[in-house]
């Protein structure tokens, strides 16, 4: 096994092009660790990109804020203007683990582990979030959903990396929440999830929507059903009510020791409900 | 498997070694440099035993790679006291029995001075937010927890007496 820390995302990418065997990506080694220990993976390369400068910081940008792919929630936490932009995705990433694993633990691992139980992910998927992947062929900007294919399974090719995600500006009248299931009051990986992000008119009608649920499928779900079935509405209950049952549609959950189908699918509707009357008063709505 | 050459800074003191690619910081702190402080209970990130800070950052050990400690700072538990004087939370661990078996206890007073250079004044919902990394089967936690509150006003007195020292 090699241990690598390139300073540029090019040196990287061209370490990982090269390498023979199996090579995986270090940022906040959370889970990496914790596979190398048990023996799930057996790397021949290791390349840790936290030395590499474009990785590192939290920056505001014309089109909005730019998350280097090795700052840790903890850093997310700590940013003023992103908590006060996409408190939602904060929120989000900030319940991954004590403080201890905050401290290491990033947002494009955590997209990058593709766990359908991921917290960060549905809430960025919810406010838009862009990966900026580079590898060997140059770089491109993807939506975060079509990174993750199944779980422990991703969309990028030999070679690729995540250098940074970055989300848009917030638009005005615009509030994003996050909400998830867990049977104690933290430190637990999520039953069920969802993420909302709406959008409003100076009524206090939803003009825009976006509904995303978690570990209740191979991947993180968007279900434009339940974003259509708010859609100029004020959030009544009638309205609420079908976007839950859109919801509840869209699941195709797994039976495990932490929920059944039936309980997750249930539970998907109630937590879009809630996000989404989170987001609502958030975007300004009363 | 070729070694990796490591230097950097551990509780104040420079500090270099060789280790495995694979190696965890814990390993290196414990079989390398014979810090015995931090304790494997899971290594796997839940229990915070092997807790210790680096750059400042409170962090597992398990779940950090010795290789990464490269012009980096830790600090382990050998570091809390002031040559013979114990850190408050060291003496407020003794004094409230804070602990029974001890294996938890170095991992607990490392987070428990990241919480208090981070927010000298806590409340006790937020030291038992701050201390949820780190489990404990013995103590039931309570006494733990009054300790670090003790220990906190403990801190604040040191510094106030500092400061009417220096005028």
């Amino acid at each position: 096994m090699r241990y690598e820390a390139p300073t540029t995302t090019k040196e990287a990418v061209s370490l990982i092009a090269k390498a023979k065997g199996k090579s995986f990506v270090l940022a906040g080694g959370t889970d990496l660790l914790v596979k190398l220990k048990s023996g799930a993976v057996e790397p021949d390369l290791i390349v840790d990109i936290k030395r590499i400068e474009a990785t590192q910081s939290i920056k505001k940008t014309a089109n909005g804020f730019r998350i280097g792919a090795a700052v840790p929630g903890v850093a997310m936490g700590k940013s003023s203007a992103l908590k006060k932009s996409w408190p939602g995705v904060v929120e989000a990433a900030n319940l991954i683990g004590s403080d201890q694993i905050q401290g290491r633990c990033t947002i494009v691992g955590n997209l990058c582990n593709a766990s359908p139980a991921a917290d960060s992910v549905p809430a960025l998927v919810a406010a838009g979030a862009k990966a900026v992947v580079v590898g060997p062929k140059g770089r491109r900007t993807v939506a975060v959903e079509k990174i993750p294919t199944g779980p422990g399974k991703t969309s990028l090719a030999k070679g690729e990396i995540i250098e940074a995600i970055t989300l848009p500006k917030r638009p005005a009248k615009t509030g994003d929440a996050y909400l998830r299931f867990i049977p104690r009051s933290e430190m637990d990986i999520a039953v069920v999830s969802a993420g909302v992000c709406l959008t409003l008119n100076g009524k206090g009608k939803v003009t825009k929507a976006r509904v995303v649920l978690g570990a209740v499928a191979p991947t993180v779900v968007v279900v434009p059903e339940a974003a259509a079935a708010i859609i100029g509405t004020s959030l009544d209950d009638e309205a609420l009510a079908a976007m839950a049952h859109a919801c509840e549609k869209a699941c195709k959950p797994i039976d495990d020791m932490r929920g059944t189908i039936e309980f997750r699918t249930d539970v998907a509707g109630v937590l879009a409900r809630r996000a989404a009357g989170i987001a609502y008063q958030r975007a300004g709505g009363k | 498997m070729s070694g990796v050459h490591v230097s950097t800074t551990v509780n104040g003191d420079d500090a270099e070694f060789v280790c495995h690619p694979g190696e965890s910081l814990l390993d290196v702190l414990r079989d390398r440099l014979g810090l015995t402080g931090a304790k494997e209970g899971c290594g796997t990130g839940d229990c915070g035993a092997c807790s210790v800070t680096l750059d400042g950052q409170l962090v597992c050990s398990c779940l950090v790679l010795g290789a990464e400690a490269e012009g980096r700072k830790i600090t382990t538990v050998e570091g809390l006291a002031d040559g013979d004087k114990l850190h408050p939370l060291q003496q407020q661990f003794i004094d409230k029995a804070a602990l029974q078996c001890g294996i938890c206890t170095p991992g607990f007073l490392v987070a428990a001075k990241a919480l208090l250079d981070e927010n000298p004044s806590p409340t006790e919902e937020e030291i038992r937010f701050a201390l949820a990394g780190n489990l404990c089967r013995c103590t039931g936690y309570d006494k733990i927890v009054r300790a670090v509150d003790a220990a906190a006003k403990d801190v604040k007195k040191q510094k106030a007496r500092v400061k009417a020292k220096r005028k």
